[in-house]
C-alpha cells in the first residue's frame, strides 16, 4: 500500500515535466497567453496521466551561473566539434581509427547520467554505445582516436562535462562528491606525471 | 538592425548550414562502418540546423519563429543521441562492426569479464 505522503511525492515528481510539456506547447503554438497556459496545462495533465513516466529522482537544485555556463561550453563544444567532424568527413586521407572508451563517471544519479550522456552524444565525435546504470558507467564510441594520450584527454572531457552538469544540477551530495574527488585527484596526477618525466630524465 | 548586416548574416547562417549538412552527406558514404557512419549522419548536422533556423529566426523575427526555433533545436538535440544511441547499441550487439577500426574496446573487455 502507498501511504499519503509517497503518494503526493510521486505527484510531486511528475510537475516538472508538465511545465515542461506545458512550455513546449505555448512554444509551439508561439504565443504566451492565458488560454495557451490553461490549454497547455490539461494536455500536459492529459500526456502525464496517460504516458506515465518512472519517476526520477529529482535534485532540487539548479545554479543558475553554472547552468548558464553550462550551455555556453556545450554550444562552443558543438561548433568546434561539427567543424572537426565535417573535416574529417571531407579531408583527403580518410581515418579509421576510432575505440570504445569506459568512461566511470562519479555521480550516483539517474538524472546526472542521462544529462552527461546526452551531453557528450550531442557533441559531435562520441556516440553512447551502452551504459551501466548501477555503477555510472558510459560506454562511448569515439571517433578519431590515435593515442593513449588522446583517449585520456577524451576521458577528463567527458569528466569535465558531467562536473559542469553537476554544479548547475546536481544535488547537494552529489557537488560534495565531486569537490572531495577532484582536486586529490588533479594534484596526484601532476605530482605522478611530475615523477614520471624526472624518472624518465635520470635513467 | 540594418538590411545589408541581415543579408550579410543570412548568406553566413545558411551557407554554414549547407555545409554542414554536406560534410554530413560526405561523411556518410565515406567512413567505413555503422558507428562511424552514425557520427555523420547525427552531428555536423545539429550545428547545420541551428544555423538554418537562427537564420529564419533573424529573418522573421518575431515571440513565435524565435520560441519555435527554440523548440526546434532542443527537441532535435534530445532526439537525436537516442536514435544514435539505439541504432550504436543495435550495431554493437549484432557485431555489424569493424573490430580492426578500433584501438581500443573497452566494453568488449568487460563483456568477457561477465
Amino acid at each position: 500500500m502507498t501511504t499519503p505522503r509517497e503518494r503526493l511525492e510521486a505527484v510531486g515528481n511528475q510537475i516538472p515535466p508538465l511545465i515542461a510539456l506545458t512550455v513546449l506547447w505555448m512554444l509551439l503554438w508561439g504565443k504566451f497567453s492565458w488560454l495557451n497556459l490553461l490549454v497547455g496545462l490539461g494536455v500536459g495533465i492529459v500526456v502525464t496521466v496517460a504516458f506515465y513516466l518512472v519517476p526520477v529522482q529529482q535534485s532540487g537544485r539548479v545554479h543558475p551561473l553554472h547552468a548558464v555556463l553550462f550551455f555556453v561550453r556545450l554550444i562552443v563544444d558543438i561548433v568546434r566539434a561539427s567543424i572537426d567532424v565535417s573535416w574529417l568527413a571531407v579531408k583527403p586521407r580518410l581515418v579509421t581509427s576510432n575505440a570504445i572508451l569506459e568512461i566511470r563517471l562519479r555521480t550516483r544519479s539517474d538524472l546526472i547520467l542521462t544529462w552527461t550522456g546526452v551531453a557528450t552524444s550531442i557533441v559531435p565525435g562520441s556516440i553512447v554505445v551502452d551504459i551501466d546504470r548501477e555503477s555510472s558507467i558510459l560506454y562511448l564510441h569515439v571517433l578519431n582516436m590515435n593515442s593513449a594520450g588522446e583517449i585520456e584527454r577524451f576521458r577528463r572531457r567527458v569528466l569535465d562535462t558531467e562536473r559542469r552538469i553537476v554544479r548547475g544540477f546536481g544535488s547537494r551530495e552529489d557537488v560534495e562528491r565531486m569537490r572531495g574527488v577532484r582536486p586529490e585527484n588533479r594534484r596526484s596526477e601532476r605530482r605522478r606525471r611530475a615523477e614520471g618525466t624526472t624518472g624518465k630524465g635520470q635513467s | 538592425m540594418s538590411a545589408v548586416l541581415i543579408d550579410v548574416l543570412t548568406a553566413i547562417l545558411v551557407l554554414a548550414g549547407a555545409t554542414m549538412c554536406l560534410a554530413a552527406g560526405i561523411g556518410l558514404n565515406r567512413f567505413p562502418d555503422v558507428l562511424s557512419r552514425l557520427h555523420a549522419a547525427t552531428k555536423p548536422q545539429i550545428l547545420g540546423l541551428m544555423a538554418v533556423t537562427a537564420d529564419v529566426a533573424i529573418n522573421n523575427f518575431s515571440v513565435g519563429t524565435v520560441t519555435l526555433s527554440i523548440a526546434i533545436v532542443v527537441f532535435q538535440a534530445l532526439t537525436a543521441p537516442m536514435a544514435a544511441h539505439l541504432v550504436g547499441r543495435a550495431a554493437y550487439a549484432t557485431e555489424h562492426l569493424r573490430p580492426d577500426l578500433l584501438i581500443v574496446d573497452e566494453l568488449k573487455d568487460r563483456r568477457a569479464a561477465r
